[in-house]
């Protein structure tokens, strides 16, 4: 493999990367008052609607924003196209950090933090029923795979410099790497697995999910959503790094990127329009009330890219941005439709986050693009780019 | 190497091939039922005279402060307005015109429950005599009770730095002692009885026998959602006491047919893990062959 990655270098905390802190920096406040008034007085939510945009977005959303490690590892390893690698890097970063902070965020959405510990060590008492206990699993055992994915380009990193860290990274990456391809399968059937749980989940909500989204498809629609959405974020992310660290631009890379993403994404809204159809829903989908246009609008955001690969339009980075975009926010849509929109306690109850909750939210995402652009700055994970240290090829 | 759909679908096929053979495969799980001695209540919504008795020795029994700020008046009544972490049962009316009804809500105790389904490590759970009780060493407060019962019955306690979980368990503290449920203790007019599920069944049937015209003929809960250990008659339709229609399987049914189905002993995300790394082996092989030049 030719492909060389380097670190970007330069300040972390520039004006961009000091805003960033701000906004995280509030995000930490407003959980700590979360911790001491409870979550009542801090967010919108209530006996109706016990989960929010902390679940539905920050985790449900965030995880599958985080898929571009798990959609870039299927086609790098097991359809073993191996031009992909120089993306595999930052998608296991990114996958990295959205799974991480995802975490973060179930901590600060669940009453009683100070049990979790309990979920992985208490095996005798799993449910192995819950669809939820498979979910914190699979994203407990997930998190440490993805670091570990990862470790070789960070022990690269500390390689070039001296110390103890640097003899140990020089000590540990041959060993790491030796066991990789085990922890990369790993890597592959656990967002497998945790993704279409997130479909079950939502399941056993049974009537109280409204009918265009409860469906026993729910499992196999949020698996193949989120990996359209792992080949979305991997474009704009890629983009975006060489826009805004001038790397190399990798379109063509990008291009058959999105052809997989487009294949995906219409094998999604052929599966989700034929459920909604043999389930005799389409009254309902039709019925241009507020259920029906959340689920054609979702539609349309899958659709539209697909469409718009097929006509030849996705070619050039704009274009490619464009499409990328589309699936994400329609991958986006689904999940906040399947988790709020769709979701319905019965008569007397609503939800809408408070501004508090928001800033929450926006702390996560502010927290999690730092995490990013500091790991980049300093650590051999973006290709094509020159460096004042020496260029390393990335395996 | 370019991207061909055929090698893509092919790959992809594998990774999504556990769901998919979940959804074709999924067994009819077996039905959930009731112990033979399920500590069971019958509600008589036409025997309900709305004195909110019940109510008030439900607290006590619980050791719940009266609700006296929900705004109504000086507050010097306590006046829930609804089930919550301060009141666990409670007495409403439903008024159409000049027919009104009373109606009882508390834990219903499903046979077959979603919420001990959804509880990851099993802090609900339905224990002695089909009670379904909360033990708080076991619950990190996910909530995920209350997103699936179809009755929105558990309650959180928003306001409190250790949040527990909170609902009606049929009084289990009281059972332990021989004792009834508060609420059915209580009841001056036989509205709330309590007994063995077969014999709440039995009860209910030998009212609507008596006075057919009285009654709704059926028993709400006998079948409904997979059973539930808490019994109503009406004269007025149990949709319009919130007790919706909810067909006769259990919340769980469906769900776990489809969890077992991919997750049964494990074998398929097993093998889906050795097909995986065998594939990753093979191309690996393949790409340090020079002979044969892979994928990179």
């Amino acid at each position: 493999m030719s492909a060389t990655a380097t670190e970007v270098g330069g300040p972390i905390l520039d004006r961009a990367g000091r805003i960033l802190l701000l906004l995280a920096g509030i995000g930490a406040a407003i959980v700590a008052w979360r911790f001491w008034v409870g979550l009542g007085p801090a967010t919108g939510l209530n006996d109706g609607y016990p989960w929010g945009i902390w679940i539905a977005l920050d985790v449900v959303t965030g995880t599958a924003l985080a898929c571009g490690g798990y959609a870039v590892a299927l086609l790098a390893y097991i359809l073993n196209k191996g031009q992909y690698h120089p993306l595999v890097r930052p998608a296991i970063l990114t996958s990295a950090l959205g799974y991480t902070f995802a975490g973060a965020a179930i901590a600060i959405d669940v009453g009683r933090p100070w049990f979790m510990y309990r979920i992985p060590v208490q095996f005798w008492d799993w449910n192995l029923d819950s669809a939820l206990l498979e979910v914190a699993l699979c994203v407990m055992a997930y998190v440490l795979v993805l670091w570990i994915e990862l470790s070789p380009a960070l022990m690269e990193g500390y390689e070039g410099r001296s110390g103890r860290l640097a003899e140990l990274a020089a000590r540990w990456r041959p060993r790491v790497e030796r066991v990789l391809l085990f922890v990369i399968a790993l890597g592959i059937l656990l967002p497998t697995m945790h993704q279409s749980s997130l479909g079950t989940v939502m399941m056993l909500t049974g009537a109280k999910l409204d009918v265009l989204w409860q469906t026993p498809l729910l499992p196999l629609l949020f698996l193949i959503s989120c990996i359209a959405m792992g080949y979305g974020i991997v474009v704009v992310e890629s983009l975006w790094s060489s826009a805004a660290f001038k790397r190399t631009s990798e379109v063509p890379m990008l291009r058959s990127l999105a052809g997989a993403g487009a294949l995906i994404a219409g094998v999604y809204v052929v599966l989700r329009v034929v459920d909604v159809a043999v389930r005799g829903r389409m009254p309902e989908l039709f019925a241009f009330d507020a259920h029906s246009v959340f689920t054609l609008v979702e539609l349309a955001l899958f659709a539209v890219p697909v469409g718009l690969y097929l006509a030849g339009r996705v070619r050039g980075p704009g274009q490619l941005l464009r499409f990328a975009l589309l699936l994400l926010i329609g991958g986006t849509l689904y999940r906040i439709d399947a988790y709020l929109v769709g979701f319905d306690p019965g008569p007397g109850w609503s939800y809408f986050p408070t501004i508090p909750e928001m800033l929450v939210t926006v702390g996560v995402v502010a927290g999690e693009i730092l995490a990013y652009i500091a790991i980049v700055k300093r650590f051999p994970i973006l290709a094509g780019g020159t460096s004042h240290l020496t260029n390393r090829r990335v395996s | 190497m370019k991207l061909d759909r055929r090698s893509l679908l092919k790959g992809l096929a594998g990774a999504a091939a556990a769901p998919v053979a979940a959804s074709g495969v999924a067994q009819a799980r077996e039905r959930v039922e009731a112990e033979p001695d399920a500590a069971a209540m019958l509600y008589d919504s036409t025997r309900c005279i709305g004195c909110q008795a019940c109510v008030v020795a439900c607290r006590e029994a619980n050791d719940l402060e009266p609700v006296t700020d929900e705004g109504y008046g000086d507050g010097l009544y306590d006046a829930p307005a609804d089930l919550s972490c301060d009141t666990l049962n409670i007495i409403k009316l439903r008024r159409d015109g000049s027919a009104a009804a009373y109606v009882k809500q508390q834990c219903m105790h499903c046979v077959d429950p979603a919420c001990v389904g959804a509880c990851m490590i099993g802090a609900l759970q339905k224990r002695e005599r089909g009670v379904v009780t909360w033990e708080g060493s076991q619950c990190i407060g996910c909530r995920y009770c209350q997103a699936v019962c179809p009755f929105n019955v558990p309650k959180f306690e928003w306001e409190s730095r250790n949040p527990r979980i909170v609902k009606c368990e049929l009084c289990s503290h009281r059972l332990a002692e021989g004792l009834e449920p508060a609420c059915c203790d209580v009841c001056p007019r036989e509205a709330v009885v309590f007994g063995t599920r077969e014999q709440m069944l039995t009860e209910a049937r030998e009212r609507l026998a008596a006075s057919p015209g009285s009654y709704v003929p059926k028993v709400y809960g006998e079948h409904d959602v997979g059973g539930t250990q808490v019994l109503y008659l009406a004269r007025v339709p149990f949709e319009d006491l919130g007790l919706p229609d909810l067909g006769d399987d259990g919340v769980p049914h469906l769900q776990q047919a489809v969890q077992h189905g991919v997750y049964q002993g494990f074998v398929a995300p097993a093998a889906l893990y050795c097909v995986l790394a065998g594939v990753m082996l093979r191309n690996r092989k393949a790409n340090s062959d020079p002979e044969q030049g892979g994928g990179a």
